[in-house]
C-alpha cells in the first residue's frame, strides 16, 4: 500500500493528531492531492447561520497546502509555516468542505503555495490561501 | 462559566461575560477550550490550551497551526465586536498570520488582540501570540473583519438554495 512517499505523506497527514480532531481525510490521484473535511458540528462559528468557523477552513486549507508541498518536494517530513494569508469569499456551509494546493514555486529555501477550499462547486471557492513555507530539504540539512 | 464577582447589574452588561457566553455558544471555539481573560474597549486577552490531539507534528509535539488560526480568528473578531458600542456579528474577510517561531510544546499559547480602526463596514485588528511574553512571539496576526455581517440574513441563512 504505502509504498511512494506520496502515499506515506498521504497516509502521514491521516496519523497528526490536529487532522484527525478535524476529521480530515486524504485522497490522492497521481501527484494531486484533495482533502476532505467532512461536516462535523465542532467546527462550527456561526451557529445562527449556521456557517463553518473560518479557522477551521485556514487549517484545512494549511494542511493542504504543507502536505502537497511535501509531496512536491519529495519530503516525507512537514514544512515549515513562515506566514500564510487567507481571503474568505463565502460563508462555509453545514456541509463537507474539500482543498487542494498548488505548489507556485520551491525556492532554494522558501517555498510559496496557493490553495483553494470548497463545498459544492469547485468554481465557487469559499477560501483562498496563500502562503511561504521553508523548502523541506533545506530545513532539514540546517 | 466564571464565578469571580462581577460589580455589573447582570452579567449581559459585563463584557467580559458577554464575551465569554459569545465563545459557549461557538462550538469550534468550545471544542478547543479557548478563553477569554480580559477585556478593554477594542482590546481582548485569551489561551488556548494544548491538548493533545492539537498536535501538528507528532514528531515535536508542537501544536498545528490551524489551532493557533482558530484562536486568532476567534480573538481577532472579539476584539472588534470589543470595540462597539452596539455589537454586532462580525465575519472574516482576510487573515494574515505570520509565523516567527514554534509554539513550546505542552504549553497553552496566549494572544493579545487589538481592534485599531473600527469602521462602518470593516473592523481592522491585530494580534500578537506568546507563550511568555509578548516580546517573544509566536506569531502575529492582520485581519479585517466585515461588520454587521448576518445584516439582511435570517438564521438557517445558510441551510437554504439560493439563487
Amino acid at each position: 500500500m504505502s509504498d511512494t512517499p506520496q502515499q506515506r505523506v498521504t497516509a502521514a497527514i491521516e496519523r497528526v493528531p490536529y487532522a484527525r480532531f478535524l476529521g480530515i481525510r486524504a485522497e490522492l490521484k497521481g501527484d494531486e492531492l484533495t482533502l476532505v473535511m467532512p461536516f462535523s458540528q465542532h467546527l462550527v462559528g456561526n451557529p445562527l447561520l449556521p456557517a463553518l468557523h473560518g479557522g477551521v477552513v485556514g487549517a484545512l486549507l494549511e494542511v493542504t497546502a504543507l502536505t502537497q508541498l511535501a509531496i512536491a518536494s519529495k519530503s516525507e517530513r512537514f514544512p515549515k509555516t513562515v506566514d500564510i494569508g487567507i481571503d474568505y469569499l463565502r460563508s462555509g456551509k453545514p456541509i463537507d468542505t474539500f482543498a487542494r494546493a498548488k505548489v507556485v514555486k520551491i525556492g532554494r529555501r522558501i517555498a510559496n503555495v496557493q490553495a483553494e477550499a470548497w463545498q459544492g462547486e469547485k468554481t465557487q471557492p469559499i477560501a483562498t490561501l496563500h502562503g511561504h513555507f521553508m523548502t523541506p530539504e533545506v530545513e532539514e540539512s540546517a | 462559566m466564571s464565578d469571580e464577582p462581577t460589580s455589573y447589574a447582570s452579567p449581559k452588561d459585563d463584557p467580559l461575560q458577554r464575551v465569554r457566553a459569545m465563545i459557549q455558544f461557538t462550538p469550534q471555539a468550545k471544542a478547543l477550550g479557548m478563553e477569554v481573560t480580559k477585556i478593554e474597549p477594542a482590546r481582548v486577552w485569551g489561551l488556548v490550551p494544548c491538548r493533545p490531539e492539537f498536535v501538528g507534528d507528532p514528531e515535536t509535539g508542537v501544536i498545528a497551526g490551524g489551532v493557533i488560526t482558530t484562536f486568532l480568528d476567534t480573538l481577532c473578531g472579539t476584539a472588534a465586536v470589543a470595540a462597539m458600542e452596539h455589537p454586532t456579528t462580525v465575519a472574516t474577510i482576510d487573515l494574515r498570520i505570520d509565523y516567527m517561531r514554534p509554539a513550546t510544546p505542552e504549553r497553552a499559547v496566549l494572544a493579545e488582540a487589538h481592534c485599531y480602526k473600527l469602521g462602518r463596514s470593516v473592523a481592522f485588528v491585530r494580534a500578537v501570540a506568546y507563550d511568555e511574553t509578548p516580546d517573544n512571539p509566536i506569531a502575529h496576526v492582520a485581519a479585517a473583519f466585515m461588520v454587521n455581517s448576518n445584516n439582511g440574513r435570517k438564521f438557517g441563512a445558510n441551510l437554504r438554495k439560493k439563487k
